[in-house]
């Protein structure tokens, strides 16, 4: 990793300022809320998408009964929910942010749970069965020229704006998000994305287990990216062991990883057409989808958690029928996946519900740092596996699909071309499998050496990264996930606005957020 | 280091329908009136059969829970392909997925809002106890804490055959129930 560079409190601002405009970092990885003993923080991770140049800083404050920091919400839209999950879980305060609230716990939440010093576990915070109750004002902390800071309080909606509630249970969420609309008529005025409702906390769990088993959750936490999640920590693991992993675990690993990209999307259309009203094409998706399944199974073990990867290989060979099933899935899946094209996607209704709806603009992507799909179908090429590749990509020759346009169909367009991609890359690999050891000989107690570590992987639907600060113990000081989803839906708001009620549907369907993954 | 033995589960007890069956014919059986017992026996017939289930799912077993709606393993041959987005039109609720803190008085609620007679299904290791994310601060250690749970189904996340297993016998159930008189009678859970 990057070696993290300190900016003092007083002249951060203008410090990020400078790397926002003058070096061009326009993407925020990663901003990361860091606990270390003596003082609050936070690591931001930078790109820049015009040099590529990549950058790690770090802020902290020694007071630890009101930590304040300054707010980068300004310079990066994405910063605008990290922030608010660092307030959540660190009880930071950031100066000039519009809307201080929790975004995963409830309102009434006592304490910040990531916190060294404070423990979630205590009577403090026990299983309230009564219905929480949603404000609509939220704090602004106003930075006075005197130095001072003033709370200013903000309205979310006013009293006589009309607010439709949608979720937490609703079919077309995908999981457990809520949405709170105003609407004018039919119109879409504004957005309150409500998240937490699946937050699980494992980001604080990962602190008081070993490395071994942190891996099983991972594959929890974006399930139709089981392998690439995991895959992400045993390799931010494995570099910071420094141990190399043979080349037939690097293959057999990209080919999973692609097999499960290929699941992902097909559970996609089957799940947006869905949505749209189309069912026939949710029989066709789970249809071949389930081919992909056997052949995890028969190798893996497990149908949707898997499980497979370990640190230093994987976990079993692949089983003696693996390369035949999956050749045979490939020409299976060529030969078919014309009738999703003849079903749905040139569907009048389909593409007069797509096309032109949620347009996301390229400079929007990148501020939200809205990866994956998302962000390619915006125009920008961000996928991590042309960027720095990793496991066997280097070897392997694909397109990247990149579209323009930025509505609901080129999100489409883009993971149904995918599915092609993938195809390309595992047909260049299947045969050539080398020989080797599934798994190296480890120490079987692994303690990672003192220092910062980071890994990322091309998901499903965006990049997943990972974060480790060790101090050579069996278990991290502070593990953090890069989640695919979060940037997704916090720009639900600045798409959406404008569109009409039914277009959140389609919108959400093609963003693909997975809300486990969101809330982790 | 010592690698731990898993015992299964003993086949026999899934292939050995009939004593299940035997045990509902007795419960039913037992005490009826020619006339009132017939009723109830095609009341019962009708009510395990056409289970309609909310969608609910919180988290990755709600996939499988997809699966099962899907051509391959096509729940509507037991009955249980309209799911109902709404709870009000709903007869079970099938927990798929970790509750936490946060959704479980919006569980609570749904559950409240499905009409009388209603069942549980907790379906998966977090919904039955936890699960992997048992030590979380943010996690329900199993739905059977607030709701009144009638089937158990264990996996992470369970197999579809597995998910039929726990519903079939939630048809047994429903089964040796009574809708007339006071025995045998389905409680209300409060």
């Amino acid at each position: 990793m990057n070696e993290i560079i300190e900016i003092p409190l007083e002249t951060f601002h203008e410090e990020m300022l400078k790397l926002r405009y003058e070096k061009q970092m326009d993407y925020l990885v990663n901003l990361i809320g860091m606990d270390w003993g003596d003082r609050l923080g936070v690591i931001y991770q930078l790109e820049s998408t015009v040099t590529g140049e990549q950058v790690v800083v770090k802020t902290a404050t020694t007071d630890r009964e009101i930590p304040e920091l300054p707010s980068v919400s300004d310079l990066w839209k994405a910063a605008n929910f990290k922030e608010r999950e660092v307030y959540d879980f660190f009880g930071i305060r950031f100066i000039n942010h519009p809307d201080m609230r929790r975004l995963y716990l409830r309102n009434d939440w006592v304490g910040y749970p990531l916190r060294k010093d404070d423990d979630p576990f205590d009577e403090r915070n026990p299983l309230r069965m009564d219905n929480e109750t949603t404000v609509d004002s939220t704090v602004e902390l106003e930075l006075n020229p005197d130095g001072t800071v003033s709370n200013k309080e903000s309205f979310i909606f006013e009293d006589r704006e009309y607010v439709v509630n949608i979720g937490p249970q609703h079919p077309a969420t995908h999981g457990v998000l809520r949405f709170r609309v105003s609407l004018e008529g039919e119109t879409i005025r504004k957005i309150d994305a409500n998240c937490g409702y699946i937050h699980r906390g494992i980001e604080k769990m990962s602190e008081s287990l070993t490395y071994p088993q942190i891996l099983a959750l991972t594959d929890r936490l974006d399930y139709l990216g089981a392998h690439q999640n995991r895959h992400a920590l045993c390799m931010c693991i494995e570099n910071a062991l420094g141990v190399e992993v043979s080349e037939r675990v690097q293959y057999i690993r990209t080919i999973m990883d692609e097999l499960q990209r290929i699941n992902s999307h097909l559970l996609f259309y089957s799940c947006l057409c869905m949505d749209l009203g189309a069912l026939t094409a949710f029989f066709y998706g789970f249809r071949d989808r389930e081919k992909i399944v056997d052949i995890f199974e028969e190798t893996c073990g497990g149908r949707l958690i898997m499980n497979y990867n370990t640190i230093g290989g994987v976990q079993a060979d692949v089983h003696p029928d693996f390369v035949r099933k999956v050749k045979e899935f490939i020409v299976h899946l060529r030969g078919i996946i014309h009738e999703y094209h003849n079903v749905f996607t040139g569907n009048i209704i389909a593409t007069q519900r797509m096309k032109g709806v949620g347009v996301l603009t390229r400079e929007d992507a990148i501020s939200f740092g809205a990866t994956g799909g998302t962000g390619r179908a915006s125009g920008w090429p961000c996928d991590v596996r042309k960027r720095k590749p990793y496991a066997a990509y280097g070897h392997v020759n694909f397109k990247e699909i990149v579209y323009q346009e930025g509505d609901c169909f080129a999100r489409y367009m883009v993971r149904m071309e995918e599915i092609m991609e993938s195809m390309k890359i595992i047909e260049q690999l299947i045969d050539n499998i080398p020989e080797g050891n599934y798994q190296e000989k480890l120490k079987p107690v692994i303690r990672l050496p003192e220092g910062s570590y980071q890994a990322s992987v091309e998901g499903s639907r965006g990049e997943f990264g990972i974060f480790i600060e060790s101090r050579g113990d069996k278990s991290p000081y502070r593990l953090h996930l890069r989640s695919t989803g979060l940037p997704l839906v916090s720009l639900v708001e600045t798409i959406t606005c404008g569109a009409k009620i039914a277009d959140l549907i389609t919108i959400g369907g093609t963003l693909d957020y997975v809300v486990p993954d969101i809330d982790r | 280091m010592k690698k731990p033995t898993i015992k299964s589960i003993p086949y026999e007890e899934f292939t050995d329908n009939e004593t299940l069956e035997n045990m509902v014919r007795e419960l039913n059986r037992n005490g009826a009136g020619v006339f009132v017992g017939t009723i109830d026996d095609i009341i019962n017939w009708g009510r395990s059969n056409s289970f309609w289930p909310l969608t609910f799912a919180t988290s990755c077993c709600g996939i499988e829970f997809m699966a099962l709606g899907a051509a391959r393993y096509d729940m509507a041959r037991f009955g249980f392909e309209v799911a109902r987005a709404s709870p009000r039109q709903a007869d079970i609720i099938l927990v798929c997925g970790t509750i936490t803190h946060k959704m479980a008085p919006v569980l609570k609620r749904l559950y409240d809002q499905m009409p009388d007679p209603k069942y549980v299904v907790a379906v998966g290791g977090c919904a039955v106890s936890g699960g992997p994310f048992k030590k979380s601060y943010h996690v329900v250690n199993g739905v059977d804490q607030f709701l009144s749970v009638d089937v158990y189904i264990p996996g992470c996340p369970p197999r579809p055959e597995a998910f039929y297993y726990g519903l079939m016998q939630l048809q047994r159930k429903v089964k040796a129930e009574k809708f007339f008189g006071g025995v045998n009678r389905k409680e209300d859970n409060v």
